[in-house]
């Protein structure tokens, strides 16, 4: 532990964790002083570094670029290997070459967001005043803040217009905040499992989470990285919960009922007998073992805050007024974390200014997380919106076989 | 790049709403169905084409073909679209099978600068012999369910629709009755005939109330 320079520990720490945060293994731009992000809180923050992956070709006409925005606990490694897990990407099954998000067609580009923790400013990087971690002087950032800050990272690679904008939960939020304060960059828009605003009962779920991460004593008020300690087993219990509000109660019980782990019978104490309980903490534990608790903290505060409708005078449908955009909507059947009620809402919200807009409700029994599962009806769904607005786009057809 | 398989053949009410619409413009279908006429009059018309559709399955394969669908219904869902968001506003086959067809024809007058309905005349002469000689409802091509699993909840006749204009202030633009085997019948026929031997209709209709 060496709490008289923490940089220095930092950089000689040899957890890879520690190490993406600081020096991500991907790409990255550093934004300069000069052009400084106004955040949400007034606030300005400078310099600042948003990391970023990209697969495929930019065209010659920089026109076929897609932004995969990244839910709550993803990053920018969305279809290749993670370097701190070696676990593949979160999304391959729908980016890759001859993939819904055909890389052989499509330019992605997936950033880590602001706040997070793979190499993007967050609480975890060097605030350049201390020398020092952020820790909790890191500004409170909102989801508008995360895409504001992407949008140095879109004009350094030169493109004026996105293809498409598309992202699940957390990621559908960016993605409805691209395609209202950024509407001219936006050609096309996929939200997804998602909603403008979070209700109450997320709120709760998000609010249990960061008080068993501040209840660890290992949290030390947000500054364990500089004393060399970290908050495990509260992370653990904020990610075994939020875990439950991924999945479905008929997802539970098909997959684990009440059956026992490695026991014959109950045991008569607190160890995991049930499956259930040991799959939890797997999550749990795995979890911690790719994650800042202090951007957990950031990060859900985000999503929490976010109520595109009151940015609007409470009335959603401004936030769309004279959007030229092209979206498909999409959620699923036993998602109670952002049920369909709520993206017929951004339906209504987007009718209500004539906007093109497409809403798919696919019928899936695995809840939330389905965004990210095999959902043959959600790839034939964002292929076919995709292929469609290609065309309107003027970008080359898909390949032959590849429809 | 959307290469149709074998499509069925192409409704004769289809092709005349695709003959009455006017190329490049903006299109509501509400209650599109397998989308086969938006993607007429995309293919045909170039049209800005949305789409509304009740069943999920059909709407979702509406939106993998790449047409703009949303799940919803005619009902609950045209009023919140602004008004004469859409040049034409369509209604095929649908204002029998929804719980308030008046509502239904006002929005769509009021979100489309024309409305275009198409509709099963329940006036047609073999249904009303059904009726008459066997005393039951009738089944047949247009009305292929029989009553208690049947999603039409309002049949109307060629007459009742044309008062259901009137009372509503539509202009009745246009009216094409097809008789069985998908001829039109003539326009210099008398109402009365045409609500005897038209086995469905369709209506091009614009509102007579300013804006």
């Amino acid at each position: 532990m060496n709490t008289a320079n923490p940089r220095e520990f930092l950089a000689a720490s040899k957890d890879p964790r520690v190490l993406e945060a600081q020096t991500p293994s991907s790409d990255y731009i550093d934004v300069p002083e000069s052009r400084p992000l106004r955040l949400d809180c007034n606030r300005l923050l400078a310099p600042y570094r948003i990391a970023y992956k990209t697969y495929g070709k930019l065209n010659a006409a920089r026109s076929n670029a897609i932004l995969v925005a990244h839910a709550l606990t993803g990053d920018q490694h969305v279809a290749s290997c993670h370097p701190v897990t070696g676990k593949p990407g979160w999304w391959e099954t729908m980016v890759g070459p001859g993939k819904p998000i055909d890389t052989e067609r499509f330019f992605v580009v997936c950033p880590n967001v602001l706040g997070g923790c793979m190499g993007s400013t967050g609480p975890a990087s060097i605030n350049p005043a201390t020398g020092k971690p952020w820790g909790l002087d890191f500004p409170v950032i909102t989801i508008g803040d995360m895409v504001d800050a992407q949008v140095p990272l879109i004009d350094h690679l030169g493109i004026d217009q996105l293809f498409c904008v598309i992202g699940g939960s957390m990621g559908g939020m960016q993605v409805l905040q691209w395609a209202s304060r950024h509407k001219e960059r936006v050609f096309c828009a996929v939200p997804i499992a998602t909603a403008a605003w979070h209700s109450s009962q997320n709120i709760a779920f998000h609010e249990v989470g960061r008080q068993a991460v501040m209840a660890d004593p290992n949290w030390a008020q947000g500054r364990y990285l500089e004393l060399g300690i970290e908050p495990r087993n509260g992370l653990a219990v904020a990610r075994m919960a939020a875990h439950i509000t991924y999945l479905s109660e008929e997802a539970l019980q098909r997959k684990f009922g009440r059956n026992l782990q490695d026991v014959a019978a109950k045991t008569f104490s607190f160890n995991a007998d049930f499956q259930v309980e040991s799959y939890l903490r797997h999550q749990g534990s795995t979890f911690v073992d790719r994650f800042d608790a202090n951007s957990y903290l950031y990060i859900t505060r985000a999503i929490d805050y976010f109520d595109l409708a009151a940015e609007h005078g409470d009335v959603l449908a401004n936030a769309f007024k004279g959007t030229r955009t092209r979206f498909c909507v999409v959620s699923f059947t036993s998602d109670w974390l952002y049920p369909t009620r709520e993206s017929r809402e951004i339906v209504h919200a987007l009718n209500a200014v004539a906007a093109n807009v497409s809403f798919v409700e696919i019928e899936s029994d695995k809840g939330h997380d389905a965004f990210l599962l095999d959902e043959p009806e959600l790839f034939a769904a964002v292929r076919g919106f995709l292929n469609a607005a290609a065309e309107k786009r003027g970008l080359e057809p898909a390949r032959e076989g590849r429809r | 790049m959307l290469a149709p398989a074998v499509r069925p053949a192409t409704r004769v009410d289809h092709l005349l709403i695709a003959e009455m619409v006017e190329a490049g413009s903006r299109v509501l279908d509400v209650g599109c169905g397998d989308g086969a006429l938006l993607q007429l009059l995309a293919d045909t018309k170039q049209v800005d084409g949305r789409g509304i559709e009740v069943s999920r399955e059909r709407v979702n394969a509406c939106v993998a073909r790449g047409l703009a669908v949303i799940q919803g219904d005619a009902d609950r869902d045209l009023v919140d679209y602004p008004d004469d968001a859409f040049d034409y506003a369509i209604l095929s086959l649908t204002i029998q099978a929804t719980r308030q067809p008046k509502a239904v024809l006002e929005q769509l007058l009021r979100i489309g600068r024309r409305a275009i309905v198409s509709f099963p005349n329940f006036g047609h002469w073999q249904v009303r012999a059904t009726l008459a000689f066997t005393g039951r409802m009738p089944v047949t091509e247009n009305l292929p369910e029989a009553w208690y699993v049947s999603p039409n909840a309002h049949l109307c006749t060629i007459k009742d629709f044309a008062d259901l204009c009137r009372l509503v202030g539509a202009r009745v633009e246009r009216a094409v009755a097809f008789n069985a085997s998908g001829q039109q019948l003539g326009t210099w026929i008398p109402l009365t005939v045409h609500n005897l031997m038209g086995e469905k209709a369709v209506f091009m209709l614009t509102r007579r109330w300013a804006g």
